[in-house]
């Protein structure tokens, strides 16, 4: 490893313009002539539109439109997509209700827009919104999940009879339950997902201009994945053919999944900008973040598992109602079947495993992918019970996990995953000393001597990033493949520009993206740039969620540095009369192995360019394209522990220690990866601790801001203790697996099992507020 | 609309503004400077901190007007001379920020916080208590407390 290779805690070269104030995000961007829109949104989580007056909104000031969904239709604008189809177990295809950009009959959910109004100002454009006259007939509403598969609970959406999506089943049902039915000791638990909002720091926002001139759109907007946006805009949406319009994410504030989708807004805008002859720019505020940003999670699952008399799991069986929202977003379909119920063998080896899963609409916000996306709710699931069963078993937690640990690789669960490497073992064992796991006895008489209740509670999590080969997500029912891209374009004098599909929102890319052409060529980060987020500039991309960038991306990179190589070399084997295969390429120098020849790096790109000597029958240039389809998914793992202390006179906790020890495969900076895994735990610390979306009886989010939505702060949080443990991914040419998910998929369960252990109370829902642990404690 | 007058990063600027008009409208949308950052709208956040008269303020809380004939220094005029200030450069030297939104508002408050307890008063638990009123979803706050303990030893 280099100063600046693989493994090195290169400083992010993109941090100067951040610090300095000068980063670029959507909202920053301004247009001559720009206008702007704002969204009347039903205040009703149900209701028929049975009339809209615009009269009152179209005659105030600088106001230019006043558009609703019949003209959206009208136009032509397709409906929302959901990109994965899912099949009930009775194979018949999932029942997907219409979802229109602007609302055309029926609003379904607070927040859902009816109308646009665009204004020559933000303050012209609010005001006349709220001038608009929307006649509403409420209609009745269902608001969780389980009430809206009861009988005669009012129906959404009249493909979706009883508010059913699908019913979907995984793994063997009556082996499962034969397996169960003979085990030594069965474990039972209910066990809640509570909902949560994504909130990047960066509200979502559109800037869409029509260019009469040149037949052309530019879509700036938040987005984890602009070509996908582009894809689903142009081919779906009819907004714009895809030749005919850019789609830019510059800067982007934070996206946890919740910027992977294309919603209603930046639609609206583009159409809106077409229509009424106009740049439109959309911010969305607070409010209409938590209103309509996709929210994350929100299941409720029964749970059984059956173990022999030495503790090794022979069966699990899982039952889970996944609540959707009113309507199907981008990939929601995926995230409580394909992305959860597969990992629902967690680390261990598992015979039987049957999962069933019933997803239904209900007349709240969209919920899609949330950093972790099913991930989350299998590993919160299988560690609360794992938890459980051994303390009702009289076990420590630790050994029983220990006694179920794959430890022969590849392993193939009996749910699709097949894993390829790991070290559960190492990951447990590291992560126990480092959290002084054999003295906890001491500490908890310490505290109680204080007056207070010690816990200590695991969680070993496995999850499945870099999905995955595009031919077995295609045969799943997904609509996209998810391989990634990558050009190597070298300039004559020897910089090196990446192009790249992935995409980065704080992930760090212009520096570890950098470090790969350092680690092959030797060159300064410096004298590489990373060019991302733009349409006109890369080809195509799949962009970034599920921690893909690292393993699909990278490798894509990978892929094409291999063919700028082999170039190079022929080129400089040329020059130097010299054998191809002794040439070597470090340190900026291309070199005859054994020899004192040698050009520098940058008169081998000249000569590439300049055409003048080059092999016979060679191109000129020096620039390569890849693209790279995962083989398998990857499977990074570990086992995090957190220790906490409870006050009993108030129900508050305090985590007093929070200690990862993960798996990533090989890793690019370790800087950043700490800093993934920070911020990832501390959003599973929220989960557990703080956060809950709760909408009230009416359908009313009670929870739209800062102010009612608990997020966690400085003050709520430790600083952790990080580790890894590393066993190479076979799967891809980096050998990484991932890492931007890990910490918010393994942390709820390790807190809530700290709690349930200083109260000893396994019933404790999430989020663990001081109300419910002190009811626990007391009895209530 | 009234006439505001204030110095914003060593420069007086004049404008005529609308009363409602606030401060980080004002240094957004006036005089483009984008670096201050609106993250909420309940003054919870913190992305929108600047300093006022050299205290720090969330500008998403004050009008325009009220700030006409203040010192204003936003995240742009920080560093000096083509120098970052040394609590920009800790941000970036202990990786404390990711995204970036909320860094602007995170350095002119940890600059303020040093300014107001004194480099030798900052421990961990007095840092954490002071981000109180600046959410970062992001980096999990465990760096930024590492990038202000490093800046607040660099000012001293
Ligand atoms: S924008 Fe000022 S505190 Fe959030
Ligand atoms: S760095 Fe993204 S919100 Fe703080």
């Amino acid at each position: 490893m280099g100063v600046e290779g693989i493994g090195a805690r290169v400083l992010r070269k993109e941090d100067k313009r951040f610090i300095t104030g000068k980063g670029r995000y959507t909202d920053d961007f301004k247009m001559a002539g720009m206008h702007y829109a704002a969204f009347v949104r039903s205040p009703h989580a149900h209701a028929k539109i049975r009339g809209i007056d615009k009269s009152a909104a179209e005659a105030m000031p600088g106001v230019v439109g006043v558009l609703d969904g019949k003209q959206l239709t009208g136009d032509g604008i397709g409906n929302l997509i959901c990109g994965w189809m899912i099949h009930s177990k009775d194979g018949s295809p999932m029942n997907m209700g219409a979802w229109s950009a602007i609302a055309t009959e029926h609003v379904r959910y607070v927040g859902d827009a009816a109308a646009v109004v665009v204004a020559d100002t933000l303050e012209n454009a609010r005001a006349a919104a709220e001038a608009v006259v929307i006649d509403y007939e409420e209609l009745p509403h269902v608001i969780r999940a389980v009430d809206a598969l009861k009988d005669g609970a009012p129906q959404l959406h009249p493909e979706a009879k009883g508010n059913l999506i699908y019913d979907w089943e995984i793994g063997e049902k009556d082996a499962t339950e034969q397996a169960i039915a003979g085990a030594a000791h069965v474990t039972e638990m209910e066990i809640v997902n509570n909902r949560l909002s994504p909130n990047p720091m960066e509200p979502r926002a559109a800037l869409a201009n029509y260019d009469e001139a040149d037949d052309h759109f530019t879509l700036y907007t938040t987005s984890q994945n602009p070509h996908v946006a582009r894809l689903v805009l142009s081919a779906f949406y009819q907004v714009a053919p895809e030749h005919k319009l850019r789609v830019i994410a510059p800067d982007v504030g934070g996206g946890f999944g919740s910027k992977i989708y294309i919603y209603p807004e930046e639609i609206v805008c583009l159409w809106a900008s077409k229509r009424l002859g106009v740049p439109v720019k959309w911010t969305s505020d607070r409010t209409e973040a938590f209103l309509t940003d996709a929210h994350g999670r929100d299941h409720v699952s029964k749970a059984r598992i059956g173990f022999d008399k030495d503790g090794k799991i022979v069966g699990f069986s899982i039952d889970t109602i996944a609540n959707i929202g009113a309507y199907m977003s981008l990939f929601s379909s995926s995230v409580p079947t394909y992305l959860y119920a597969t990992l629902l063998s967690g680390q261990y080896n598992i015979a039987n495993i049957h999962c069933n899963v019933r997803t239904v609409y209900t007349n709240t916000a969209p919920v899609d992918a949330y950093r972790g996306a099913g991930r989350p709710e299998a590993t919160y699931l299988v560690e609360r019970i794992m938890e459980t069963a051994a303390r009702e078993m009289g076990m420590d937690p630790a050994e029983l996990r220990r006694r179920n640990f794959v430890s022969e690789f590849p392993h193939q669960t009996p749910v699709i995953m097949c894993y390829d490497a790991g070290d559960y073992n190492a990951t447990l064992d590291a992560a126990l000393k480092a959290a002084d796991y054999a003295n906890i006895g001491k500490r908890k008489e310490e505290a109680k001597a204080r007056g207070k209740l010690r816990g200590i509670g695991l969680s070993c999590y496995i999850e499945a990033c870099g999905i995955a080969p595009s031919a077995a997500v295609g045969s799943l029912g997904a609509g996209v493949g998810l391989w990634e891209s990558g050009e190597i374009r070298v300039n004559p004098v020897g910089t090196v520009e990446i192009l790249t599909g992935s995409h980065s929102h704080g992930q760090g890319h212009e520096t570890t993206f950098a470090q790969l052409v350092n680690e092959r060529f030797g060159l300064p980060v410096d004298n590489v740039q990373v060019i991302h987020g733009d349409t006109d500039k890369v080809q195509f991309g799949m962009g970034t969620y599920g921690s893909r960038s690292g393993a699909v991306g990278m490798s894509a990179l990978v892929k094409a540095l291999d063919k700028v190589e082999a170039k190079a070399k022929k080129i400089a084997a040329h020059l130097m009369e010299a054998d191809e295969g002794d040439i070597v390429i470090e340190d900026g120098e291309v070199k005859v192995a054994g020899t004192d020849r040698k050009l520098g790096w940058h008169e081998v790109c000249l000569a590439a360019y300049t055409g003048h000597n080059l092999p016979q029958g060679m191109e000129p240039g020096l620039k390569e394209t890849a693209f790279y389809d995962p083989t398998n998914f990857t499977f990074p793992a570990g086992t995090y522990v957190c220790e906490v202390e409870v006050d009993p006179e108030t129900g508050k906790t305090e985590v007093i220690q929070f200690v990862a020890a993960d798996d990533f495969g090989v890793i690019v900076n370790p800087m950043i990866v700490e800093g993934q895994v920070h911020g990832g735990i501390t959003q599973g610390i929220g989960q557990a601790l703080l956060e809950n979306v709760i909408y009230d009886d009416n359908g009313q989010l009670l929870t739209a801001s800062y102010m009612d939505y608990a997020m966690p702060r400085a003050d709520d949080v430790p600083s952790y203790k990080l580790s890894t443990h590393e066993t190479v991914c076979p799967g891809n040419p980096m050998g990484m697996k991932g890492c931007g998910e890990a910490g918010a998929i393994g942390s709820p369960p390790a807190l809530i099992n700290a709690i349930t252990d200083a109260i000893g109370n396994n019933n404790l829902t999430m989020p663990a507020t001081p109300a419910r642990v002190w009811a626990l404690i007391n009895g209530k | 609309m009234s006439k505001v007058s204030m110095t914003v990063n060593g420069k007086t600027v004049e404008r005529e503004v609308e009363d409602r008009m606030l401060l980080v409208e004002f240094l957004r949308e006036e005089l483009n400077l984008t670096g201050t950052h609106v993250g909420c709208d309940t003054s919870q956040c913190g992305a929108c901190v600047v300093h006022v008269d050299g205290k720090a303020v969330k500008s998403c809380t004050q009008l325009a007007v009220q700030a006409s004939g203040c010192e204003v220094v936003t995240i742009e005029g920080l560093a000096t001379g083509g120098d970052l200030h040394p609590m920009q450069a800790a941000f970036k030297e202990n990786h404390g920020l990711q995204c970036g939104f909320c860094t602007p508002g995170m350095i002119m408050t940890a600059v303020d916080l040093v300014n107001r307890v004194g480099a030798g008063n900052l421990d961990e638990k007095t840092i954490r208590e002071n981000l109180e009123g600046n959410i970062c979803r992001c980096t999990g706050y465990h760096n930024i407390v590492r990038s202000i303990e490093a800046g607040a030893k660099a000012m001293a």
